[in-house]
């Protein structure tokens, strides 16, 4: 596997491109807190916070819909939110009937469950866009100029690093557990629910193993490249005014919106 | 899909802020207590095995085994992780797994990350590290049969306070999403009780020294007993109480704050509809819960004894 096979980002020329990383985590932060913050059926303040976004991508220079077409990720949890549309007191809207149940929609119900739905949607959309516009190193980077303590940064940095190797280990065993569990066409190979899954611990536990002692070697590698108990960058990462005015600029328009959801 | 998601794992969105700040704080102080104590224990060299470790849990979730219907069971690994890494190592990792599924791939948000990493990562670290650890001195079938438990447990009660979560956000009903949540994990954490009794029984045949009384696995403190089986504990009668007595728990959060006037839309719907779909999965959730209870209460005394028969000890105090 290659060592990009996990990257989100999208390597093109553009102003959220050149941005600071710093600035990028704390707008989407912003705008994901401000989205928990907007009380459930402020429209029209969903509205300019949905343009927002679509400014954003407009800036990437990745095309109006970039995040649009990646952002139903999140939708099937909508599930757990599906009671509030009959158990919160208002108006019926509807009635059906499932299974056993007579169920009624009722209009409070039903503007909790979407504004739920908006804020999840806006959300997780402002997420992709920021792994799509800053490379996931600069992220763990700007998240250590923000205080996440180092060992923590250099833990996620290691993962990030290392996970295409593991995976490709993972998949080394998968491949040798296909291969030896060959089947007559029409019958099933394996055991029973309990066997194949202790043939998934003992494939853990090979996993385990075998990155235990990479670990090691990761190590030994690194010590001879002069590693002294952090990770180092060549990228600058200073703060530029243009980061500056865009970081107040962008914070401005999302106390904005919350001025605009609370009218 | 590269590994198949938990249904444990909240977007944005479907947290208040409340609730998602108090778990941020929950989560900020737990871990920087990690922080310390493994900045003081461990050695350079341990940062770089604690990354690849958390690449291992990452990947290790990635290996399934088909169960039925096309479903297939999967790893958490914050019992395994702790097990072998040591509870505060364990909770490193499983945090920056956590941060890396949320940040890199969107499965959980960023607001609700602190209650991801809670649920998934810290509270299964505590329950599956403080049950194995209670019986350390004991053989080895009895110890793999705790840890199976531990494993299981730690799993119930990520989803339980998931849950909890959920309801206390206004999200959820409470008589429900107990009931639904703690059902599907009762068949996801069989998954990962089997995956991590066979995994660490493997390791104790292939490398017995990494998982041995002077391993940094064996060195956390008493103090985790009493944690894990205090969670454990929490779950294993609170998740009854909380499906039948709806209103007693509603009570409660409401006396302590948690809930305000503005949520008490939660109160009237109680006796609303769907009392039999609480009651069907819920007697199954109770009887289950009470055997497990029965069986980890057995577990540990008689880990205690066996203990106590071991002669030499050299843990650290």
């Amino acid at each position: 596997m290659h060592s990009d096979a996990f990257d989100r980002y999208h390597d093109t020329e553009s102003f959220i491109h050149r941005l600071d990383p710093r600035v990028k985590v704390v707008v989407t932060i912003a705008f994901i807190l401000s989205n928990a913050l907007l009380p459930d059926g402020a429209w029209l303040a969903f509205g300019l916070a949905w343009l927002f976004l679509l400014l954003v991508n407009a800036l990437s220079n990745l095309g109006l819909g970039f995040t649009f077409k990646r952002s139903f990720v999140a939708l099937p949890f909508a599930l757990v939110a599906i009671t509030v549309l009959f158990s919160i007191p208002g108006k019926p809207v509807s009635t059906f009937h499932f299974l056993m149940w007579k169920l009624t929609v009722t209009d409070m119900g039903l503007l909790r469950f979407m504004s739920i739905l908006v804020r999840s949607w806006l959300s997780v959309q402002m997420a992709i866009m920021l792994v799509a516009v800053a490379r996931f190193p600069d992220i763990v980077h700007a998240l250590e100029h923000l205080r996440v303590p180092s060992i923590l940064t250099t833990i996620i940095a290691f993962l990030y690093r290392y996970l295409f190797v593991l995976v490709d280990e993972v998949f080394r065993l998968l491949r040798a557990r296909e291969s030896r569990s060959a089947a007559a066409a029409g019958s099933r190979s394996g055991g029973s629910v309990a066997w194949r899954a202790r043939v998934a611990g003992n494939m853990a536990g090979q996993l385990f193993l075998r990155s235990y002692e990479r670990s090691d070697r990761v190590y030994n590698a690194m010590l001879a490249r002069g590693y002294a108990g952090h990770l180092m960058t060549i990228n600058p990462h200073e703060l530029r005014n243009i980061d500056y005015v865009t970081a107040v600029l962008a914070i401005s328009l999302i106390l904005l919106l919350q001025v605009i959801g609370r009218l | 899909m590269l590994y198949s998601p938990e249904p444990m794992h909240i977007p944005d969105g479907f947290l208040n802020l409340y609730v998602s700040i108090v778990c941020w704080i929950i989560t900020t102080i737990l871990i920087s207590m990690a922080v310390s104590r493994t900045n003081k224990s461990l050695g350079e060299k341990q940062v770089p095995l604690m990354g690849v470790m958390a690449a291992f849990i990452f990947a290790a979730q990635m290996i399934n085994f088909p169960v039925a219907g096309g479903t297939s069971g999967h790893l958490l690994g914050g019992a395994l992780a702790a097990i072998m890494l040591g509870p505060w190592a364990g909770m490193l990792v499983m945090t920056a797994v956590i941060a890396v599924q949320g940040l890199l791939f969107q499965d959980g948000g960023l607001l609700v990350m602190g209650a991801n990493i809670l649920n998934m990562g810290l509270i299964t670290c505590a329950i599956g590290y403080g049950l194995y650890r209670s019986v350390s001195g004991a053989n080895r079938i009895f110890k793999l049969g705790v840890a199976g438990i531990a494993a299981w447990l730690s799993v119930m009660a990520g989803a339980f306070f998931t849950a909890l979560q959920l309801w206390l956000s206004g999200t959820s009903q409470l008589q429900i999403v107990i009931p639904a949540m703690l059902f599907v994990h009762a068949l996801i954490g069989l998954g990962e009780a089997v995956i991590t009794v066979a995994a660490l029984s493997f390791v104790l045949q292939a490398r017995p020294d990494l998982l041995g009384e002077n391993s940094e696995s064996a060195k956390g403190s008493k103090g985790w007993i009493i944690a894990g089986v205090a969670i454990s504990l929490i779950v294993v009668f609170l998740s009854p109480l909380a499906s039948t007595d709806p209103d007693g728990l509603n009570r409660v959060a409401t006396d302590l704050g948690f809930i305000g006037s503005a949520r008490s839309s939660a109160g009237p719907l109680a006796g609303y509809m769907i009392p039999f779909l609480a009651n069907v999965s819920l007697s199954k959730v109770i009887a289950g819960a009470i055997g497990i209870s029965v069986v980890l209460g057995l577990a540990v005394l008689a880990g205690r004894t066996l203990q106590k028969k071991t002669p030499v000890q050299n843990r650290k105090p």
